[in-house]
């Protein structure tokens, strides 16, 4: 099911642990799959210094924290902020298709962690550090069919394509 | 160092008594049952044996009473798509649990997109459902109940005489998923009550693909599969004469070997369980602690999640399942584990550890070994963890 790189980053995560004193730290959880990881980050003259993830979640979720505190260790602030999600997935070797929605927070985490370490730079009020939840619903206003990708008309049993039963998180 | 399998809900060996039954009628028996010469003959006879097995197994009143199919599924979809057809004239309401299998679930769901209603009826903390629910929820329109026998994530057993008897009162059809309790368990339909049974030869060592509908007489039921008249006109399609020989060997074993199986396994769950317990903190035991199967054991571990769990037994060379969300393939977690009160960040972190007469007490005391490992390796790892103890 998952990529050599994908093993390999699970079963030997990198950067794993909690850091004391922080200048940044991002977290991020979704309530449906039930991942969570949280990032911290010490910067030095503007360039990611030490990273360390802690991760509640699947193969995939750990495998994705782990490779982007590989990324974005040693790289400057404008540097780190070129990881996405999509860039830490490809350098994993592609996530099946079901893990995408699931483990693709490695990156968001990243991002909160350096807004976390501007904003206290900054002076400003930094946001709540913990618990932040920054899941929203993908398709936003329109479903998709799970299964073959079709429009859904909204509240449907079934897909009218291929009809399989769908079930409504909401 | 082979591999220990602790996920036999997923899949039994085949015993070699089937295995050699199978092997050999692949050679000598590949005539159609319904032919009306010595090949047929041979295979009708064969079929025969194997319905005559299975209804032993079950203590049905007549092997007629049997219908084979493909596997649990298809019994679970005949069972209640058959019903709902035979009975819409009269009503088009069903009552279920809300922990039955994808196969009642979502078969249910299909028929509430053509006009059925259904009562979904709420379990315990332990998973059991309460029969006076059920009494309450029948009205003049009920036309069937389908509460499963037993739980296929936490073991749990229903009480099936007893919802049995209100249905009887009630004339309401009732049918049980007993596919994980078949061949674990003593299943007596008799005794039970049921109206039909869905079963599949793989719970019990036979081979997967391959199972049966008990339809006690008198049940009005459709066939679910048009076409010629095998299987008393319940079933269409040429029978999985193969199949279905191996499953007749593997019944006959499950019903010679009931005791000693029973006690084999319940051996290996207080050892795991004693073992769970003393080892973990922050464990949850899933299910009811005396109505269980005793080949299942599901256990919440907090503060980690299941697929990671798996993922890192399996390089030790154990296979043990999690029912939670990601693994599945579906993004929820568990409607069972949801059911009877757990919490999201707990149900993540459940394994479903099932085991056979092919296991060893050795076997549980390694895979208890390996696990307080990984789960301390993840529990570092987490965030939840490090919270929760500072």
């Amino acid at each position: 099911m998952y990529s050599k790189t994908v093993m390999d980053h699970f079963k030997n995560p990198r950067n794993v642990g909690e850091m004391k004193d922080p200048d940044g730290v991002g977290e991020v959880g979704n309530p449906i799959c039930g991942d969570m990881m949280k990032v911290f980050i010490k910067v030095r003259d503007e360039r990611i210094d030490d990273i360390k993830f802690l991760t509640f979640g699947c193969g995939a979720a750990i495998a994705v924290s782990s490779m982007m505190t590989e990324m974005a260790k040693g790289k400057t602030i404008d540097e780190a902020r070129n990881i996405t999600n999509k860039s830490v997935a490809d350098a994993l070797e592609g996530l099946p298709k079901n893990k995408l929605h699931c483990s693709n927070l490695g990156a968001d985490a990243l991002q909160l962690a350096i807004k976390n370490y501007e904003d206290r730079k900054a002076g400003k009020p930094v946001a709540q550090e913990e618990g932040q939840d920054k899941h929203e619903h993908i398709h936003g206003g329109k479903c998709q069919c799970p299964y073959c990708d079709a429009d859904l008309v909204g509240g449907a049993e079934f897909c009218a394509n291929c009809g399989q039963v769908i079930e409504h998180e909401h | 160092m082979g591999i220990i399998n602790l996920d036999h809900i997923s899949g039994n060996p085949l015993l070699p008594e089937v295995q050699a039954a199978m092997i050999e009628a692949v050679r000598t028996n590949y005539g159609n049952p319904s032919s009306p010469h010595h090949l047929g003959d041979q295979a009708a006879e064969a079929l025969e044996q194997a319905r005559q097995s299975v209804a032993r197994l079950i203590n049905s009143a007549s092997p007629k009473e049997i219908v084979f199919t493909s596997g649990g599924t298809e019994s679970i979809n005949h069972a209640i798509k058959g019903v709902a057809a035979a009975k819409r004239e009269q009503g088009r309401h069903i009552i279920a649990s809300n922990i039955e299998h994808n196969s009642v679930l979502k078969t249910l769901r299909r028929l509430m997109g053509f006009g059925y209603t259904v009562t979904s009826v709420p379990v315990d903390g332990d998973g059991r459902v309460n029969p006076d629910d059920i009494a309450k929820a029948i009205t003049d329109k009920t036309i069937l109940i389908s509460i499963m026998h037993s739980n296929n994530e936490i073991g749990t057993i229903q009480p099936i005489e007893e919802i049995a008897r209100i249905a009887r009162e009630k004339k309401v059809i009732f049918h049980t998923d007993a596919v994980t309790s078949i061949g674990v368990v003593p299943i007596d339909v008799r005794k039970l009550g049921v109206d039909l049974l869905s079963f599949a030869a793989n719970q019990f060592h036979g081979p997967a693909g391959v199972g049966g509908l008990y339809i006690r007489k008198g049940t009005s039921i459709w066939p679910l599969l048009d076409g010629g008249a095998q299987e008393n006109n319940r079933r269409a399609g040429t029978e999985n004469l193969i199949s279905i020989i191996g499953m007749g060997v593997a019944a006959q074993l499950a019903a010679k070997e009931m005791g000693a199986r029973l006690n084999h396994v319940k051996k290996l769950r207080d050892r795991l369980l004693k073992g769970l317990n003393e080892k973990i903190d922050d464990i949850y035991i899933n299910g009811h602690p005396e109505h269980c199967l005793p080949n299942i054991v599901s256990v919440s571990i907090s503060y980690i999640e299941g697929e990671s769990i798996v993922l890192m037994l399996e390089e030790e060379g154990i296979a043990v399942s999690t029912r939670s969300a990601c693994a599945s393939g579906s993004l929820r977690a568990s409607h069972v584990l949801s059911s009877i009160g757990r919490d999201w960040a707990s149900a993540q972190g459940t394994l479903v550890i099932s085991f056979g007469k092919d296991n060893t007490e050795g076997e549980i005391d390694r895979f208890l070994d390996v696990l307080v490992t990984v789960v301390q390796t993840l529990r570092n790892m987490s965030p939840l963890y490090v919270r929760a103890k500072g």
